[in-house]
């Protein structure tokens, strides 16, 4: 398979990127590449194997849920690059 | 190469003995360290010093210790680097992209912050690979790193700034993160020791995600020793980790072992076509030498081989593409000064913010996540992952360390390899196998080749959290008689 120019453009939207046109065939090449290497996985003998997500030797700890380690809002709204407290602020969404 | 005061400081034990002896103090070693950094600017380790505050504490430390000196607790007179995609609260950490530039951290990393109970002095953040994502320390924001031995080469990556901080003397240990080598390749690069620990065995609360079913702190320094004992103070659960496991913490010592071991190697790693020349003697001549020292030394097939790499870069790019979803310019990190719509925040903010290696990998991720590809590209790399954890369970019923070259190349000359990703990404072919299955791994100095004096570095991998047996295997190593 082959990722085309359609593709590129699906995934672009997917992960919220905007290429311009150089960066665009670059990386093509560059994914038509990674993509003939990870092709190899289509070759091996996997009938019945259960997928592994976790390289753990056991099952992730919970914890009670209870909120712990909090941050003030006025901490939280410190690194945002633009805020009017206690709100994060992003343009306009709803025009008048 | 390191010494101060006539004191060889590249052991804590010494460094603790010359500060008893009054031959320098900790804010002497501080400021030692402090002018190393400054002089060796050029090789671009750090991109922040703490300089104000590593001096503030070392005088704070030092009148404690004065006061009272069985109070001191177990690094007192440890002084450490850390990656800059490791969080220390009231400090910067970007992961050495753009997109995180001014984001200052509000708390620290668990794994810092049991460091600092201990007595150990921060002196630093270090450049590294975008997001860790690299093998050169070239992928950065800040420009590339520079390797100590041979500034026109590579340190490694991606914790080649952390690596260098140690080769050059600024500091006694670095810590990294290893997704798929990234602490011991560096280490093996800059002829330093590094340790992946198991998955699980540090809190990752406070590292920055890349992929999170992979990643792990690590550490890099000169001595086992060293590492042993900063190991034992990071590890153990954590209440915001649900991954750092319970499991009885390492010991703070090196236990000493002896007799006949038994150690395997995949055929691999021995014959391949990326396995250079240079590593491919130096790891048969290390065997050799095993076998002649009494030990069982056996050559195991590996029927995946050619699976590894493209399983890594599946699921890692996989776990990245989400990982780096939270980078949209509203919350925190850099936002396009172009953006007029939500939207374009989202898109110019992260398209302008990340770096192409970073973007190439989070492309790859999204496609192969994609409605249509996901049980052709994740879905087989998770059961390949499966089989070689449990081919690597089976090894370990019958062996007590894997051994393998940390590196099948040497370090490459600056921009060497920029036109083709793909070879980089090939060379990753004998680290990944630890992150794959989650177990620990160290890479140690083998050799130096004769004709450029490029450090070959060898790695030793034990079953998880067994990484006791491993320092007593690596002091076993280095107590073999050379050849």
């Amino acid at each position: 398979m082959e990722i085309d120019d359609a593709l590129i453009s699906r995934l672009e939207k997917l992960a919220r990127l905007k290429l311009d046109a150089s960066e665009r065939a670059d990386l093509r090449n560059d994914l038509n590449s990674m993509l003939e290497m990870i092709e190899k996985l289509g070759s091996a003998e996997l009938e019945g194997v259960v997928p592994l997500e976790y390289p753990g030797k056991h099952q992730a700890i919970p914890r009670k849920d209870e909120a712990k380690g909090m941050i003030p809002t006025g901490e939280a709204l410190k690194n945002a690059p633009e805020a009017d407290f206690p709100f994060f602020q992003v343009p306009k969404v709803i025009k008048k | 190469m390191d010494t101060f005061q006539g004191i060889e400081i590249d052991s804590l034990s010494n460094i603790r003995e010359a500060i008893k002896e009054g031959v320098f103090s900790l804010p002497d070693l501080v400021d030692h360290y402090l002018a190393t950094a400054e002089k060796h600017q050029d090789l671009n380790a750090y991109v922040s010093l703490f300089s104000a505050e590593a001096k503030e504490r070392a005088n704070n430390l030092q009148l404690a210790f004065e006061t009272d000196p069985t109070a001191a607790g177990p690094l007192f007179g440890a002084v450490l680097s850390i990656k800059d995609n490791i969080c220390l609260a009231g400090a910067e950490v970007t992961a050495a992209s753009k997109i995180l530039e001014g984001f200052e951290s509000l708390y620290s990393a668990t794994a810092v912050e049991r460091l600092l109970e201990a007595g150990a002095i921060i002196i630093g953040r270090t450049n590294c690979d975008e997001f860790a994502m690299g093998s050169a320390s070239e992928h950065s924001a800040y420009g590339p790193v520079k390797n100590a031995d041979a500034p026109d080469h590579v340190p490694g990556g991606s914790s080649g700034g952390t690596a260098v901080s140690v080769q050059c003397g600024s500091c006694l240990i670095g810590l990294g993160s290893d997704t798929g080598g990234s602490v011991r390749q560096p280490a093996s690069f800059c002829g330093l020791t590094g340790l992946k620990p198991t998955y699980g065995r540090i809190s990752r609360h406070g590292l920055l995600a890349y992929a999170s079913t992979f990643d792990q702190i690590g550490l890099i320094g000169r001595k086992a020793e060293d590492l042993a004992l900063c190991l034992s103070v990071m590890a153990g659960p954590d209440e915001y980790d649900m991954t750092a496991a319970k499991e009885p913490l390492p010991a703070s010592e090196i236990k000493k072992t002896a007799g006949s071991k038994r150690f395997c190697y995949f055929d691999f790693c021995v014959d391949h076509a990326g396995l250079q020349r240079e590593v491919q003697d130096a790891f048969r001549r290390k065997l050799e030498a095993l076998k002649k020292a009494g030990h069982i030394v056996e050559q195991v097939e590996f029927p995946w081989r050619d699976y590894l790499v493209p399983a890594y870069y599946v699921l890692t790019t996989a776990e990245a593409s989400s990982n780096l979803s939270r980078y949209d310019g509203v919350r925190f990190g850099r936002r396009s000064p172009q953006a007029k719509t939500v939207e374009e925040v989202f898109d110019l903010s992260r398209t302008e913010g990340f770096g192409a290696e970073v973007k190439r990998r989070i492309l790859l991720g999204t496609f192969v996540l994609s409605a249509g590809y996901y049980d052709a590209y994740y879905g087989r790399a998770q059961k390949v992952r499966r089989l070689i954890s449990d081919h690597n369970q089976e090894l370990f019923q019958k062996y007590d360390a894997i051994l393998a070259p940390t590196s099948p190349i040497l370090p490459w000359k600056h921009g060497d390899k920029d036109q083709d990703p793909i070879s980089v990404y090939l060379a990753d072919i004998y680290t990944v196998y630890a992150n794959l299955t989650g177990i620990p791994a160290v890479s140690i100095p083998l050799e130096r080749d004769s004709e450029s004096g490029l450090a070959i570095g060898m790695q030793i991998m034990t079953n998880q959290f067994e990484e006791d047996t491993l320092f007593s295997l690596i002091a076993l190593e280095n107590n073999l008689p050379e050849k």
